[in-house]
C-alpha cells in the first residue's frame, strides 16, 4: 500500500515536470515576447531594464531553471498582467470566488444526481425512469454556455426573476452574507452535467447492484426493501461510482471559463484565456501545474476511496 | 410410422438452410433501425449534413453579405430575412446554415486527424508492447495531465486561430482517447485464440493486424468515433464562444451565441436561434452514438 502511494506519486512528478518542461518550451518557441511594443516605443534602455528585471535576458534553460528552483520554494513569480500583485495571491484570490462556485455545484450536482438516479433504478422501466433518462441525456449533451444563456433569456430577461450576472452584488443578496441571488443561475448552469452524469452512473450501478444474488439472497432472508437498499444496493453501488464520478470534481472546482464569462464571475476561469494571449509565463506556469496537480491528487484520493469502501481491493497487487 | 415425423420435419430443416445469413453488422443495423431514439437522431444529423453539404444553394444570401440598414433587425419582421439579421446586418438564416457547413467540417476532419493518429499509435503499443508500449502510455500519461480545453486555447494563442487551426489543434488534442481504446483492444486481441491461429499458418504480421486484430477492434472504435464528432464540435463551439476559434467572417454557431451576450438582452434572436441549433446536433449525434453502441452491443439480445 505504501509502496504503492509511492509509485504514484513518483509518477506525478514526473508528469508533473514534464508538463512544466513542455510549457515551457512551447511558451517560448513562438515568437515574440510579453513585453513587445504596439504602436509607442520604449527606449531600449528602458525595454533592457524590463527585460533584465523578469530574467527575460537570459536564454531560455536558464530561464527554466531560475522558475523552477524559485517553483519549488513555492514562489510562482509575478504575474505581468498584475505586476502588484504576486502569481499565489492573485490565483488565491480569484480561485476563492471559483472555488465557492464549484462546491456549490459539486453539492447540488452529486446531491440531486444520487437521487434521480436511485429512483430512476428503483423504478427500473416505469415513466419516471425514463424521464430521468432523457433528463441526464439533455444536461450531458448541451454545452453549459448553452443552458446559461436559456436560463438567463427565461429568468432574467423573461421572468425578471433573478440577475443575470455579477457576483455578491449588494443588492441581489436574499439573506445577507448567507445566499445570494447570484448564485442560483450560474450554479443551476453549470450543475447541469455532472448532475446529469452522476444520476446516469448512479442509476447504472445500482440496477447492476439491484440485479445481484446478494440482493437477492437478502429479500429471501425477508429484509424490508429500505434496509436492502440503504444497506446492499447502496453500499455496493458507491465503489464504482467514486472511480467514474471523482475526476469530475477537479474540473468543477477549477470553474467554467464560459460559465464565469455569461454570468460575469470574478474568478480564475478568464486568467485562462487572458494569461495566453499576454504572454504572461508565470501565470501560464502557475495554471498549467495547478491543475496537472489537481488531476493527479484526485486519482490518488480516488484509488484510496477504492479501498475504502471495498476490502477486497488491495492496490499495487499485494495480497495479505 | 415411426418415418412419418421425421419426413415432415425435412422442410423445416430446409427453410432453415436457405434462411439469410446473419451477419454483426446486419443484426446491428436492424437493431439500429428498431431504436426511435437513435433513429430520431439520425434523421437530425442528415438533416445538418444536408445543410452544410447544399448551403450554397439553401441560403438566400452569401454569409458574409452585409446589409447596414438592417443591423440586429429582429426575425418574423422582414420576409426577406425571415430569422432576422445579424450585429453587422448579414442575414441570419443565412449564417445558420453556413454554420452547419462549420460544425460538421470541424466534427468530421478533427475525427480523421484523431484515428490516423490514434489507431497506428495504439496498435504499435498495444501489439508491439515492450519499449513501444512504455513510451506510448508515457507519453499518454502526460498528455492527460494537460487540461484539453487549456492546452487548445494554448495552441491557438501561439499559432493563430482560423478553421484550419481550430481543426489541427483539437485533432491534437483528441487522439489520447483514440490511443488508449486501440492500445486496449490490440493488448487483449493478440492474446485470442485466433491470433495465435493464424500466426501458426504463417500470417504476415501485418496481415495479422489488419485483417485479423483490425476488424475485431472496429466496434468500440466506431462508438469512440461516434462520441467523438459531437465532442470535437462541441469544442469547436466553445473555443469560437470564446473568439479564439473560427475567424470571421466565416460563421460558427458557438462564436454567433458569444457575440451574441452584448446585444441578447433586447435582441433575443442573435442568442437563441444558435443556441438551439447547437443542441440539436449534440442532441442528434448523441442519440445516434447510443444507437451505434446499443446496436453494437452483441450482450444485448434482439426483441423482435
Amino acid at each position: 500500500m505504501a509502496r504503492y502511494l509511492l509509485g504514484r506519486i513518483l509518477s506525478l512528478i514526473f508528469v508533473l515536470f514534464t508538463v512544466s518542461i513542455i510549457t515551457f518550451a512551447l511558451m517560448h518557441s513562438v515568437p515574440g515576447g510579453p513585453f513587445d511594443e504596439g504602436k509607442q516605443r520604449l527606449p531600449d534602455a528602458a525595454k533592457a531594464n524590463i527585460m533584465r528585471k523578469y530574467g527575460l535576458d537570459q536564454p531560455v534553460w536558464k530561464q527554466y531553471i531560475n522558475y523552477m528552483s524559485h517553483a519549488l520554494r513555492l514562489d510562482f513569480g509575478i504575474p505581468y498582467q498584475v505586476p502588484t500583485e504576486t502569481v499565489t495571491s492573485l490565483i488565491a484570490k480569484t480561485w476563492f470566488i471559483t472555488f465557492q462556485v464549484g462546491m456549490m455545484t459539486v453539492t447540488l450536482a452529486f446531491s440531486v444526481g444520487i437521487v434521480l438516479g436511485a429512483i430512476a433504478a428503483y423504478h427500473r422501466g416505469s415513466w419516471i425512469d425514463t424521464g430521468v433518462t432523457f433528463l441526464s441525456m439533455l444536461g450531458t449533451t448541451l454545452p453549459n454556455f448553452v443552458v446559461a444563456l436559456w436560463l438567463i433569456l427565461i429568468f432574467a430577461y423573461g421572468l425578471k426573476l433573478l440577475p443575470s450576472g455579477g457576483w455578491n452584488e449588494p443588492t441581489d443578496w436574499l439573506i445577507p452574507g448567507v445566499f445570494s441571488k447570484n448564485w442560483i443561475l450560474p450554479v443551476l448552469a453549470y450543475a447541469l452535467m455532472p448532475m446529469a452524469q452522476v444520476a446516469r452512473y448512479t442509476r447504472a450501478s445500482m440496477v447492476d447492484a439491484l440485479q445481484s444474488d446478494y440482493v437477492r439472497t437478502a429479500r429471501a432472508k425477508g429484509l424490508r426493501d429500505r434496509t436492502i437498499l440503504r444497506r446492499h444496493v447502496l453500499k455496493n453501488a458507491a465503489i464504482p461510482m467514486v472511480t467514474a464520478l471523482g475526476p469530475i470534481i477537479p474540473d468543477l472546482i477549477t470553474g467554467s471559463i464560459f460559465i464565469e464569462a455569461v454570468f460575469r464571475i470574478p474568478g480564475l476561469g478568464k486568467y485562462f484565456v487572458t494569461s495566453t494571449f499576454n504572454r504572461d509565463y508565470p501565470m501560464i506556469m502557475a495554471l498549467m501545474l495547478l491543475i496537472a496537480v489537481l488531476w493527479g491528487v484526485t486519482y490518488i484520493l480516488t484509488d484510496l476511496a477504492y479501498v475504502v469502501l471495498d476490502p477486497r481491493v488491495r492496490l499495487g497487487g499485494t495480497m495479505k | 410410422m415411426a418415418v412419418t415425423p421425421l419426413t415432415a420435419a425435412e422442410p423445416s430443416i430446409d427453410t432453415k438452410l436457405t434462411r439469410r445469413q446473419r451477419t454483426l453488422w446486419s443484426d446491428a443495423l436492424r437493431r439500429f433501425y428498431h431504436n426511435r431514439l437513435a433513429m430520431f437522431g439520425l434523421v437530425l444529423v442528415v438533416f445538418f449534413l444536408f445543410l452544410a453539404i447544399f448551403a450554397d444553394f439553401l441560403a438566400p444570401y452569401r454569409y458574409d453579405q452585409a446589409d447596414f440598414s438592417k443591423v440586429l433587425q429582429f426575425p418574423f419582421v422582414d420576409p426577406r430575412h425571415p430569422l432576422g439579421n445579424d450585429e453587422v446586418g448579414r442575414d441570419f438564416l443565412s449564417r445558420l446554415i453556413y454554420g452547419a457547413r462549420t460544425s460538421l467540417t470541424v466534427g468530421l476532419a478533427v475525427q480523421l486527424i484523431a484515428f490516423t493518429i490514434g489507431i497506428p499509435l495504439g496498435a504499435l503499443a498495444g501489439y508491439r508492447g515492450g519499449m513501444a508500449d512504455f513510451i506510448v502510455t508515457r507519453f499518454i500519461d502526460v498528455m492527460t495531465a494537460f487540461p484539453g480545453l487549456l492546452f487548445a486555447i494554448f495552441l491557438i494563442t501561439v499559432w493563430g486561430g482560423g478553421l484550419e487551426k481550430v481543426i489541427l489543434v483539437l485533432g491534437l488534442t483528441s487522439w489520447i482517447g483514440v490511443t488508449r481504446l486501440t492500445r486496449a483492444q490490440f493488448l487483449s486481441l493478440r492474446e485470442k485464440e485466433f491470433v495465435g491461429a493464424a500466426r501458426a499458418v504463417g500470417a504476415t504480421e501485418g496481415r495479422i493486424i489488419f485483417r485479423h486484430i483490425l476488424p475485431n477492434a472496429l466496434t468500440p472504435l466506431l462508438v469512440a468515433l461516434s462520441f467523438g464528432i459531437p465532442a470535437a464540435i462541441f469544442a469547436e463551439a466553445s473555443l469560437s464562444f470564446l473568439g479564439i476559434g473560427v475567424n470571421d467572417p466565416l460563421p460558427s454557431w458557438g462564436k454567433m451565441v458569444g457575440v451574441s451576450s452584448a446585444y441578447i438582452r433586447v435582441y433575443w434572436h442573435v442568442g437563441l436561434f444558435p443556441t438551439v441549433l447547437i443542441a440539436l446536433t449534440m442532441l442528434g449525434f448523441s442519440f445516434v452514438g447510443d444507437g451505434v453502441r446499443d446496436a453494437l452491443d452483441p450482450k444485448i439480445t434482439i426483441r423482435s
